[in-house]
């Protein structure tokens, strides 16, 4: 193909794709020239597959074709809106009607009633999209997407991730050209670092200083890889861009090997991203047979080919060097720093590795300019973050927004607050390497500094929000637990270290805490943050030490009155029935599986202390709230 | 007692084909190890010490070093899984949310704990780390269905309707 012919298609393509992002009455009348009267746009990533968009996509495409109308509704199966909470997502265009938990039972109605005859269906419409007097707004001026930017999530949502076609329509592929025809190496690499861009992985590295590392080393053969090992538990960006775009981390990667010189490609994905790895597969196919992967990529002298790998379920492998070593085909374990992988990485070639969420942002500053790029965002952290917001929040899903952005933003604004009126109490972010923000600091400014300086880190994009009820020494032991799992064992400080903080953290929530356990906690996550191999290791103590810097109080009622504030800490906690309450309706005594509960009829009753389990069956039948928790 | 023995290796020579033909497929591959053995659990539905010694064997590596690698990771199991696989994912967001509770019911409903299958073979159970459905939590796969904003109540229900007939039966009695 040259550079041409993918002009051509996506001059082709041009207006079906403008129909999405016109306002309704501009699209109709570009909606005629396409050949479709309306798309129907329905997100086929794992989280609206995950509620059911399957059964969705087949009710709506027999429901078309039993009507007639599938040659003039084109159904497009897309990436992540982002709105994971209210899945299956539908939106209609040239109106922009954007349905949310869709049934097939509501697919039959909004066929006949919006598809045929014209009439949306209100009710099943998102309801912040419904004025009080009945008038729909766009999804874009909703509080969910309002304060957000979308640049790496440009396409997710929006175009048919299995289509190229439809990736090339928006400027897809246009960055390669404008690099294979008309930049040095040496302009990406001056390119990137005037945007300012940073590394989304977590550590913040600037990229263009990383890719002329890798293109200063000396060799004949170099690596490119990307890091799809997405291991934060409660984070799925990655997944969401691989799902939502795949076409954007082939295109820069594609970029990546023009800059450095290297001939050959991996991407490293979790297996536990089956869609993902579907889409990636898909897309690399279509790249070849469009001639955009392979030898003499867009008739010049650059060739270029991506391969996947898949992980088997090992945290660590997100780290670099981790990564590169279980590519080779072994015990994915951390190799020391120096040498970098920008002089000798995989196979002992230099090598640059770069995020997901990196990639997906270079494209564009090619195609738009540095001077674009870092127009957003702060003086060192420039352009936008995706986080996954997760946990105790209205709004659960997957949010960007331009760095600078206060937490309180995201939390009430966004996120739409938390669910059944209780208060913010921190957010976590990071994962098992960062730490919490505390109410306290709700109104900092998301960016690289700010997070670091409060003990959190940027993370790659994990973003948890806990309310009064998440005990905070539950949730430090909750890490410490999944970084003992996750210690490959290499090195001691790690390994040692991370157990011996989970015993302390056990003994605390265990009621048997004493005072100087704070202290040697301290001494020992100072050892393994100055003497771990790897990250994993140096980071490890992060969350325990952030909760006790914050919530010092909630350990020392933990260790000196033996009480879990949060009523998490089943060992700490016991149940009472309150006496003027209890209407003696033998309800509780009936339902105690261990006999712990006495009283007669009509009398008050009591829980033998003794012998109660603690299983919470009590408090959950009694229907006059006389048994408490405490 | 519920785990099923160890030695009870019945490979196929159907299924041995298929791993000879994808150990040529990524033998001359760089770090062909890995594919190897992703593809070798599919066919086998585990690692068995017997295929770990074929695949040593077909690369011209040593035992260990294919043993090495296969107890790193966390996908590849030494022990055969149920019929059913139930997954509970204790990622950060679906913990906050409860997902132990989730755990601690389903372990309860079928007398085993996590990483261990049930003696008639039908189900076993797994913790993951995120499948990415965040916003569902808490979150319990069984097989490849997802089930979404599960609570322990439910639990029962959701593993009963893997029951056939016939199986429910043979549980009664």
């Amino acid at each position: 193909m040259t550079v041409e012919e993918l002009n051509k298609i996506r001059d082709d393509m041009a207006d079906l794709i403008k129909v999405r992002k016109l306002v309704a009455s501009e699209g109709a009348k570009l909606a005629k020239k396409t050949g479709y009267r309306k798309q129907i746009l329905v997100c086929g990533s794992t989280g609206c597959n995950s509620s059911g968009s399957k059964k969705v996509i087949e009710t709506l495409e027999s429901e078309l074709a039993k009507q007639g109308l599938d040659k003039e509704v084109l159904v497009v199966k897309t990436g992540c809106f982002g709105l994971c909470a209210l899945g299956p997502i539908m939106i209609v265009y040239p109106e922009g009607a954007f349905y949310s938990q869709a049934t097939p039972e509501g697919v039959v109605r909004i066929v006949e009633e919006h598809i045929k005859n014209g009439n949306i269906v209100k009710d099943l419409l998102y309801k912040e999209t419904v004025h009080e007097d009945g008038s729909i707004i766009s999804l874009s001026e909703t509080n969910f997407y309002k304060k957000q930017l979308r640049i790496a999530l440009r396409n997710c949502g929006v175009i048919d991730p299995e289509n190229i076609k439809e990736y090339i329509a928006t400027d897809g592929y246009q960055a390669l050209a404008k690099v294979l025809t008309s930049m040095t190496a040496d302009d990406v690499i001056n390119e990137l670092l005037e945007s300012g861009i940073r590394g989304r992985g977590g550590a913040g590295f600037p990229t263009g200083r990383k890719w002329a590392f890798a293109k200063a080393s000396q060799g004949d053969i170099k690596y490119v890889c990307c890091n799809a090992d997405e291991g934060d538990p409660g984070a799925f960006m990655d997944r969401s861009i691989l799902e939502g775009d795949p076409h954007a981390i082939i295109e820069a990667m594609c970029i990546a090997g023009y800059t450095i010189g290297a001939k050959q490609g991996y991407i490293y994905v979790r297996a536990e991203y089956p869609v993902a790895v579907e889409r990636l597969e898909i897309a690399i196919a279509q790249a070849r047979e469009y001639g955009l992967l392979g030898d003499n990529i867009l008739g010049t002298d650059f060739c270029f080919d991506i391969e996947i790998r898949l992980g088997a379920g090992a945290f660590v492998c997100g780290e670099e060097t981790a990564l590169m070593t279980s590519i080779e085909g072994h015990r994915g374990e951390p190799r020391p720093r120096p040498p970098f992988p920008a002089v000798k990485g995989l196979f002992g070639k230099p090598t640059v590795l770069n995020n997901v969420e990196t990639y997906s942002n270079i494209p564009q500053i090619i195609r738009k300019g540095a001077k674009w790029y870092s127009s957003m965002g702060t003086e060192t952290s420039k352009g936008t973050k995706v986080f996954a917001l997760g946990g105790k929040i209205t709004n659960v899903g997957l949010v960007e927004i331009p760095m600078g952005t206060t937490l309180r933003e995201i939390v009430e604004e966004i996120g739409g607050g938390i669910p059944n009126g209780k208060k913010f109490k921190a957010a976590q972010t990071g994962g098992p390497s960062g730490g919490c923000i505390p109410a306290c600091h709700i109104d900092t400014p998301i960016d690289y500094e700010s997070l670091s300086a409060l003990g959190s880190m940027m993370g790659s994009g994990g973003l948890i929000i806990m309310d009064e009820d998440t005990c905070m020494v539950d949730i430090s032991k909750f890490y410490l637990n999944f970084t003992v799992d996750e210690s490959c064992g290499k090195c001691t400080p790690c390994r040692i270290g991370t157990r011996r903080l989970l015993q302390f953290l056990d003994k605390i929530t265990a009621g048997d805490g004493e005072y100087e356990d704070l202290e040697k906690i301290s001494e020992i996550a100072n050892h393994m943050k100055s003497s771990s191999l790897c990250a994993l290791g140096q980071s490890a103590p992060n969350p325990v030490l952030s909760t006790i810097k914050y919530f010092k109080d909630e350990y020392i009622e933990h260790i000196v009155d033996k009480h879990c504030p949060a009523g998490v800490c089943k060992s700490l906690l016991h149940y009472e029935i309150i006496p003027g309450l209890c209407k003696g309706c033998t309800l509780c005594a009936r339902n105690c599986p261990v006999d712990a509960i006495s009283g007669s009829v009509k009398q008050p009753h009591k829980i033998d202390k003794s012998l109660c389990i603690k299983c919470g069956l009590c408090e959950k039948n009694c229907k006059f709230g006389a048994v408490i928790k405490k | 007692m519920n785990e099923v023995p160890l030695n009870t290796f019945k490979g196929t020579i159907v299924q041995e084909r298929q791993l000879k033909e994808v150990i040529e497929e990524h033998k001359e591959q760089a770090g062909g190890l890995m594919p190897i053995l992703q593809k070798a659990q599919d066919i086998y539905g585990y690692l068995p010490i017997e295929v770990q010694t074929m695949i040593a064997d077909g690369l011209g590596i040593s035992l260990s070093e294919v043993y090495g690698v296969v107890t790193f990771y966390s996908q590849f199991s030494l022990t055969p899984k149920g019929k059913h696989r139930i997954s509970v994912c204790l990622g950060t967001a679906c913990y906050v949310k409860g997902s132990d509770k989730v755990l601690e019911a389903v372990e309860k409903k079928l007398g085993i704990k996590s990483g261990q299958c049930t003696q008639d073979g039908l189900f076993s159970i797994d913790s993951c780390r995120c499948v990415g459905a965040c916003g569902l939590a808490p979150v319990m796969l069984v097989d490849d269905d997802v089930y979404g904003k599960v609570t322990p109540d439910q639990v029962d229900h959701i593993i009963d309707s893997y029951l056939t007939k016939k199986e429910v039966k043979a549980n009664d009695r």
